[in-house]
């Protein structure tokens, strides 16, 4: 077994109003920031595992993800492995 | 017959349990005939609780999403089986929040258009009285009743929300004073909720949730009695039901031995 970090990045699906990102948008036109067509926020989770590969750890990642770290109905979401 | 045994689940960071304890016991009264009593989120075995209550408050700290990790205490595991059996399930505020991540109603929350926590009352207009929570209220009604959020602001895509409708599962929709559908005035839309959805139950109407708090607004001394009626409600149909069906009240007392 060997320890890998992998990274979720969970983010409000394409089609879905993102309140916050919205907000920071018009912020970024009030500062003079030109060409901000749209802003959206999601979050990124670090993962330590405990795994035989990093195939099995991104695998099990994607499986946490569908379950419990993004809501399907708004939320998409990628894993990838730390560089 | 005994009263009518509704649990309260109280999960780490449920703050409206106690609340929603007095409404029942106290603000409704013996007209009622519930009495709650508290669960606790670990319980695994329901039996002898003939109605769930999941009340407002910040489960688990909201961490993840609000209600995430709440779906997945144990106690939810019951609270889903009975609820697939019938059994009346009311979530409050975060509770409707645990229901929507828990799959037993669709769709999702997001944080309120405004971007701000929003503490005041609101108008909201009765949709549906044939459930077990609002069977003593009149179609059209319009109510009074407090919401204190930051994550209101329903969604669901669009094919979700048309059958929702054509289902009839909009329990309470935001209005203004005169019942004005905020669906086409926003400005009577506190939050941005699709459809200007406050509250709504599953196609069998067995599982209701709501953003507005009828715990506070269950006596007089708090400026609104409007939501008591959702107490009396119940309590009514549990009457009827357990009156209809003496068998199946007397398993439920059996089941825990």
């Amino acid at each position: 077994m060997a320890r890998f970090t992998v990274f979720v990045h969970v983010m409000p699906r394409e089609g879905v109003l993102d309140p916050p990102g919205e907000a920071t948008r018009s912020a970024l036109q009030a500062l003079g920031f030109p060409g901000v067509v749209a802003v959206r926020i999601g979050r990124r989770i670090a993962l330590e595992l405990e795994a035989a590969s990093q195939e099995e750890a991104l695998e099990r990642a994607r499986a946490m993800a569908q379950r419990l770290l993004a809501n399907p109905v708004i939320e998409s979401f990628e894993v990838g492995a730390a560089p | 017959m005994r009263a009518a045994r509704v649990g309260v689940i109280t999960f780490p960071g449920t703050n409206c349990d106690r609340d929603v304890l007095h409404a029942i016991n106290h603000a409704a009264g013996p007209e009622a005939a519930l009495e709650a009593v508290p669960v606790w989120y670990e319980e695994r075995d329901l039996s002898g609780i003939d109605a769930v209550v999941i009340p407002g408050g910040f489960s688990y700290g909201d961490y993840l999403r609000s209600g995430a990790i709440a779906a997945l205490a144990p106690v939810m595991q019951a609270v889903r089986a009975r609820a697939a059996e019938g059994m009346p399930v009311l979530g409050i505020c975060n509770g409707f929040q645990i229901l929507l991540e828990a799959g037993l109603l669709p769709g999702a929350m997001r944080r309120n258009r405004s971007l701000r926590f929003i503490c005041r009352p609101v108008t909201v207009r009765v949709e549906r009285v044939d459930t077990p929570f609002t069977l003593l209220y009149r179609r059209g009604e319009v109510l009074v009743l407090p919401i204190a959020h930051y994550e209101g602001n329903y969604f669901a895509w669009p094919e979700e929300l048309e059958a929702i409708e054509r289902r009839g599962q909009v329990a309470l929709r935001y209005c203004g004073p005169g019942g004005e559908d905020a669906r086409e005035q926003p400005r009577f839309n506190p939050n941005g909720a699709a459809g200007a959805i406050a509250g709504l139950t599953n196609p069998e109407g067995n599982v209701l949730g709501l953003m507005p708090h009828p715990e506070r607004a269950s006596e007089a001394l708090l400026g609104s009695q409007d939501g008591v009626r959702i107490w009396l409600s119940l309590g009514r149909w549990l009457a009827e039901r357990r009156g209809r069906e003496p068998v199946a009240a007397a398993r439920g007392d059996g089941r825990g031995g």
